[in-house]
């Protein structure tokens, strides 16, 4: 082979490149710390940041419920049993025949099917229910404490009907009912959630970090409870909640349940990790360095962790929720008077129930799944986005 | 037609050498990333004569394994051939391999059945839930349209080809039951099988013991000319290129900076790079100037290792012994005196990296002891210290690691990093420690400006330095250098070594350098021992063990080292140790 | 060497099932009182008399008064010396007379959901691992995602409400009324097939669903390894390549997935079956829960964790078979 020689070449310095896109620019990212760097490829996920959005207002929800429903979960008026959803209209016909902005939704009538002597509702268009915003209604007190009586929305008569999404058995708003829910069921899957993490990170992270017997006994433990068919566990310990507990007293055990299951797999997922962690070289060099047990692990160990079990928790608040919801559905869990989408979807359990009145399932079931999906899609965002120094 | 005949006939061909088989012209590969397009290859063009072996030898992310596999129509998901032609020639003419798409018939009978593909990888490239014999059969199934029987038989007598001891028993055997070396010859059995013209070897020798690599450089290189097929080796490695090439294309970002005959290239470079690249490879080859003084003026030990032993995996478990027990290190003994380089070198598996971790006691001894002397003269029983004293044990022996990527936390900034050790310790804080951490980042050629940037910022070889700063700022008496370049280019590699030779020459350090590389251990230590299967099996100065060892085992070794100097090849001249 | 791993294997399970017997036991003290003292104050609500020998006795046989470790002992040695799994105060029967039926048409209907969830997850989650980012993928993913999302006994609801709404018929049970009592015939079997197929979809999608993004995140992996660029080199047309072998290793993740979707899907059985009135064990469950029949309670929730247990073993096995480097270490 001939000699040849490229002395074009001898200047350059790295590999060539054609930029794409500008990014952020070099030295910025020399200086970013794994915060930055999570925060950077997060929102490059549309999906999940959308999906957080999505669930950031239903906590903005959960916050603001006696103002933004507008009724009381308990108001019932049995002259509207069953009454289907209306719609808003925004223009109404005046007299002098011109149309006039005026938000309103249709008063209904009632007729009564001779065969089955049935009242069924249809919508009548000659009521017109004049509806507004930051009206004022029924007197609540906002978080218990501030008496107020302005809706965000409602009828500005307040004895005119509006069932945006229609009512139960007896006569109570469901769109004011779910409303309620939200608080319940998205706290039920924070509290939960909060529970979990601390189970499964003391013991994932003492199994994971002294290895050993401890270890042993705590996989066995995880081991027992996560090969346990979840519902009837649930179910079982569910039913012991003696009839005589308050609600409150119910809520806080029923989150307990929850939770109690949801923390086996945080703990896997720590003790997986700090186990490969506690064999990396930088963690072995930090103990060189002299650092203690107590030092190695909340400086060295955990902020390694922390993104990917965000990541784990985010995904673990749907499995609770929805465990929640269960066992309300079932009537072990939360009962009436409080107001959880479980609890509003055991009047859906009857299929003659639903079939007169759909919405008692869209709704709550639409709330349910509309959260469990934002969850996963935001916990997977997060999932992809912890370890951003994987290329 | 049988091997006999089939070798005759290639016999026969041999002579016509010089004919091109494969033109590679002005290949470009992009790569399509998130952010940018990498152009991996540039203009690349090259050619592949039969009975001819081409080298070619760059550093990492130089484009070159990238090339390797476009020549099978390989490219990655994000790549993409931006242009340039692959010229095949064949009885029926050229064809153009860049032209045909993953799914033409035309290149799957190509690929294995013309151009043969060995990998760097033994461990992960053969599938790990098939036998060695299935797969080998699949292909001679697939191009030479054997029934099952014949293709047994030919696999059979393929993996005797390569020199696999009792193939009727190892061609129904896992990959998992073959040790790395095994693996690799089961590879080129069938890279092999269907008679290829062109075998393309991608740094075939790369994870292996450098032992095992002159025996399957060896095989190599005999199957090549025996078959006189051409050959394209990838390589990083001058001394590989040396032995076995017959020319030479360097590679770096993507282009070919320089081609030509082995011995042209090696001795007459023309492009500053080739040139540095040949002399960082060749300043490893001889012994440092000022070797011989220092081995005399060397002070008291400071380490003293006698008789340490590691032994794993005696205890019995609740399924009775737990396999037997394997002796990690037996009977060490050395000193290692104030100020000098002590390097260890052996193969994998000989237990010289347990010999670090047992001198740091992360893993503990199972018996011997070790004595560490103090600058005031004191001294102490390693193995008694407690907790507290093994905490000011290792503020005295440090260790740097060889991976630079794994050994840095990527969560802290280099000032963190660098600053740790001094923050336990409670000595600096505040500006003082910033202070402190300038120097130290200085004293390693690192700009103390960057020290708010994140171990992401840096290269390898950058972040290497910053380990060394780490394991420098309790002002330690010993470092123990696990490996400490080998993970790096040998351009790099050469900085580093010089960098710890400087730091040694103002500081008055002792190390203790673990390596399985003879040439960076001649480079750098004073004195040598050489393990082998948990023993020492020879110790002398870095000058005696390389140009006059006594032990048998030592003897292979060394003369295993490929020499980057093609007229003075070693390899194809070395002593076999046989155990 | 097979041998060996098998008995490794049981050895293992043990203190597993120490744990969940200790788990079904303490479900079934769980309830404040006893439930002779429940039962006690349920007849006298009703009116009868309680005959205080009677009583006696009763607390004798079962060892009320004994420490709870003893009881335990008694309950446990019971279940495993002589099959008897206590006392249904409900049905005034044997816990043993009632279980076995259900326990068997829960097993069916959890094998016969876990075929539903393979053979459904295999094809798509090769095809999305191969066509990576194609429409096709993008749009098994968002049904992934949604089928994940959507619990069981919604999901029951909603096909309930469906096919009455547009169907006209009704879905509960697993017969139709004429068939319930009937010998096993051809009608009855094709009349059980029409029942089975909603409560197999709902149990099965969410396991389905979780098993094509395991399948797909493994088989991309696999796609990336060395091995495969070897088969490529090697001549093997595309196709031949993936169905190989990383098909060949990505499928342990789905024999391990009995040991996890069997789990699931026992849970997912007794959900749906309250919802869609299937003789499972969860209608029975669920009942014997709220009236504090704790005996046949607790046995079904023991029987459900050693069901999935002996899956569990079962991928196991199959693993060890199937991926040589697990047999021989």
């Amino acid at each position: 082979m001939t000699t040849q020689v490229f002395l074009d070449t001898v200047g350059e310095e790295r590999p060539a490149v054609s930029p794409l896109k500008t990014g952020a620019p070099l030295e910025d990212i020399a200086v970013a710390g794994q915060w930055r760097l999570i925060w950077g490829r997060f929102i490059q996920h549309r999906v999940a940041v959308g999906a957080g959005i999505v669930i950031a207002v239903f906590y903005f929800i959960a916050l603001f419920v006696e103002f933004l429903a507008p009724a009381l979960p308990e108001a019932s008026r049995p002259q509207y049993t069953y009454a289907p959803p209306q719609s808003i209209g925004l223009f109404v016909a005046d007299e002098s025949g011109g149309t006039r902005f005026q938000p309103h939704v249709k008063g209904y009538a009632i007729e009564v099917d001779p065969v089955a002597l049935r009242r069924t509702f249809v919508v009548d268009d000659t009521k017109i229910v004049p509806i507004g915003f930051f009206v004022e209604g029924p007197t609540y007190k906002l978080w218990g404490v501030f008496a107020m009586n302005r809706h965000l929305i409602g009828p500005l008569n307040p004895t005119d009907p509006m069932y945006l999404l229609g009512t139960d058995k007896l006569g109570r708003d469901l769109m004011t009912r779910l409303i309620y829910g939200t608080r319940v069921s998205m706290s039920i899957g924070l509290v939960g959630v909060a529970i979990s993490l601390c189970l499964g990170v003391v013991l994932g992270s003492l199994s994971g970090f002294y290895g050993g017997w401890v270890d042993m006994t705590i996989q066995r433990i995880i081991e027992v409870i996560s090969s346990m068919p979840t519902i009837p566990l649930w179910l079982g310990l569910a039913a012991a909640i003696p009839l005589t507990w308050s609600p409150l007293q119910v809520y806080f055990v029923i989150t307990l349940i929850v939770s109690l299951f949801g923390w086996t797999g945080l703990a896997r997922e720590v003790r997986g990790r700090f186990y490969a962690l506690r064999g990396e070289d930088f963690v072995t060099a930090a103990r060189l360095d002299g650092s203690g047990e107590r030092r190695l692990i909340f400086r060295h160990i955990l902020p390694s962790l922390t993104s990917h079990i965000l990541a784990v928790l985010t995904l673990a608040i749907p499995t609770m929720i929805v465990a929640e919801t269960a066992l309300s559905f079932l009537g072990v869990g939360l009962k009436p008077p409080v107001v959880s989408w479980g609890v509003l979807l055991q009047d859906a359990q009857n299929i003659r129930t639903v079939a007169t009145a759909p919405w008692l399932l869209v709704w709550p079931a639409a709330a349910v799944v509309v959260v469990v999906l934002a969850y996963n899609f935001l916990g997977d965002g997060l999932r992809d986005a912890a370890d951003p120094y994987e290329s | 037609m049988g091997i006999g005949g089939m070798v005759a006939k290639l016999k026969a061909d041999v002579a016509d050498t010089g004919e091109p088989l494969l033109e590679v012209k002005d290949l470009s590969i992009d790569f399509h990333l998130r952010t940018h397009i990498l152009h991996a290859v540039r203009n690349v063009s090259f050619a592949l004569e039969r009975g001819r072996t081409l080298c070619l030898v760059g550093e990492s992310g130089s484009g070159k394994s990238v090339t390797a596999r476009a020549l099978l129509g390989i490219v990655d998901r994000q790549g993409r051939i931006a242009g340039g032609r692959i010229l095949l020639h064949g009885d029926e003419g050229e064809v153009d391999i860049a032209q045909m798409t993953e799914r033409s018939s035309e290149l799957l009978r190509i690929r294995g059945g013309r151009i043969g593909l060995v990998f760097q990888e033994p461990m992960s490239s053969l599938s790990p839930v098939h036998t060695i014999g299935s797969q080998i059969i699949e292909a001679l199934r697939l191009h030479r349209r054997l029934d099952a029987r014949a293709a047994r038989a030919e696999t059979v007598e393929l993996l005797r080809q390569v020199e696999i001891r009792d193939p009727e028993t190892m061609v129904d055997r896992y990959t998992f039951e073959f040790s790395g070396g095994m693996r690799q010859r089961a590879m080129i059995a069938m890279a092999l099988a269907c008679d290829p013209d062109i075998l393309i070897a991608d740094e075939p020798t790369t994870a292996l013991d450098v032992t095992t690599q002159a025996e399957i450089l060896d095989l190599i290189k005999r199957l090549q000319v025996s078959r006189g097929m051409a050959m394209l080796l990838i390589t990083h490695d001058m001394g590989v290129v040396a032995e076995v090439a017959d020319d030479v294309a360097v590679m770096r970002y993507g282009r070919i900076v320089e081609t030509g005959s082995v011995d042209d290239v090696f001795h007459a470079a023309q492009h500053p790079y080739t040139s540095s690249l040949l002399s960082s490879t060749v300043r490893l080859e001889q012994p440092r100037a000022d070797i011989r003084d220092r081995a005399e003026a060397l002070g008291e030990p400071v380490l003293s290792v006698r008789s340490l032993t590691k032994v794993y995996g005696a205890v019995s478990g609740w399924f009775g012994k737990s396999g037997p027990a394997l002796t990690a290190v037996d009977d060490a003994s050395f000193d290692l005196h104030a100020g000098e380089n002590l390097g260890i070198v052996g193969e994998s598996g000989s237990g010289k990296t347990t010999l670090g971790r047992l001198i740091l006691r992360t893993v503990e001894p199972t018996s011997g002891s070790i004595t560490y002397r103090r600058k005031d003269g004191t001294s102490d029983d390693v193995l008694a210290l407690s907790k507290a004293g093994l905490k000011d044990y290792h503020r005295q022996v440090r260790l740097v690691f060889q991976d630079p990527f794994a050994s840095l936390n990527p969560r802290m900034t280099v000032k963190q990093i660098v600053g740790d050790p001094l923050v336990v310790a409670g000595t600096l804080r505040g500006a003082a420690l910033e202070h402190r951490v300038g120097e130290l980042l200085d004293l390693v050629g690192i700009d103390p400006r960057s020290m708010e940037r994140y171990p992401h910022a840096f290269s390898g070889g950058q972040r290497q330095r910053i380990g060394i700063a780490r394991a420098l700022a309790l002002d330690p008496s010993v470092l123990i250098a696990d490996e400490a370049t080998a993970a790096l280019d040998v351009s790099i590699r050469a900085q580093i070594l010089d960098l710890l030779l400087d730091i040694q020459k103002r500081l008055g350090l002792s190390f203790i350098f673990i390596s399985h590389d003879i040439s960076v251990v001649r480079y750098f230590c004073d004195h040598v021992a050489v393990m082998h299967r948990g023993r020492i099996v020879e110790m002398g100065t870095a000058e005696e063990i390389v140009n006059n060892p006594r032990e048998p085992y030592t003897q292979s070794l060394i003369s295993a080292v490929p020499n980057p100097d093609p007229r003075n090849k070693r390899m194809l001249h070395r002593t076999r140790f046989k155990s | 060497m097979m041998g060996r791993y098998i008995v490794k294997r049981l050895i293992y399970m043990v203190p597993t099932l120490i744990g969940m017997s200790i788990i079904a036991f303490l479900i079934i003290q769980l309830p404040p009182g006893d439930y002779l003292t429940s039962m006690i104050a349920r007849m006298t609500e009703s009116g009868e008399n309680v005959d205080p020998a009677q009583v006696a006795r009763l607390r004798e046989i079962y060892g009320l008064d004994d420490p709870v470790l003893i009881q335990y002992w008694k309950w446990i040695s019971g279940i495993l010396l002589r099959g008897d799994f206590g006392h249904s105060f409900e049905w005034n029967r044997p816990v043993s007379d009632l279980i076995w039926e259900r326990m068997g048409s829960t097993l069916a209907i959890s094998l016969a959901s876990l075929l539903f969830v393979w053979a459904v997850a295999l094809p798509i989650g090769i095809y999305s691992a191969v066509r990576r980012h194609s429409f096709g993928d993008y749009a098994f993913t968002f049904l992934g995602f949604l089928g994940l999302a959507i619990p069981n006994f919604i999901l029951a609801l909603t096909l309930m409400y469906v096919t009455y709404r547009y169907l006209g018929q009704s879905v509960g049970g697993l017969y139709s009324p004429q068939y319930v009592e009937a010998p096993w015939s051809w009608g009855k079997f094709v009349d059980l097939l029409s029942h089975l197929w909603i409560p197999i979809i709902v149990i099965g999608t969410s396991g389905t669903a979780a098993l094509i993004r395991i399948l797909r995140a493994n088989l991309t992996d696999e796609l990336n390894k060395p091995y495969v660029v070897t088969a490529k080199a090697k001549g093997l047309p595309e196709y031949k390549v993936v169905l190989k072998y990383p098909v060949r290793i990505a499928l342990n993740p789905f024999v391990s997935a009995i040991g996890w979707v069997l789990p699931e899907l026992i849970s997912g059985v007794t959900i749906t079956a309250i919802v869609l009135n299937l003789p499972t064990a969860g209608p029975l469950l669920l009942r014997a829960l709220v009236s504090q029949d704790m005996y046949l309670a607790g046995s079904f929730i023991l029987l459900m964790g050693v069901l999935t247990l002996i899956g569990m073993l079962v991928s196991d096995l199959l693993l060890a078979l199937l991926d040589p480097r697990i047999r021989f270490t």
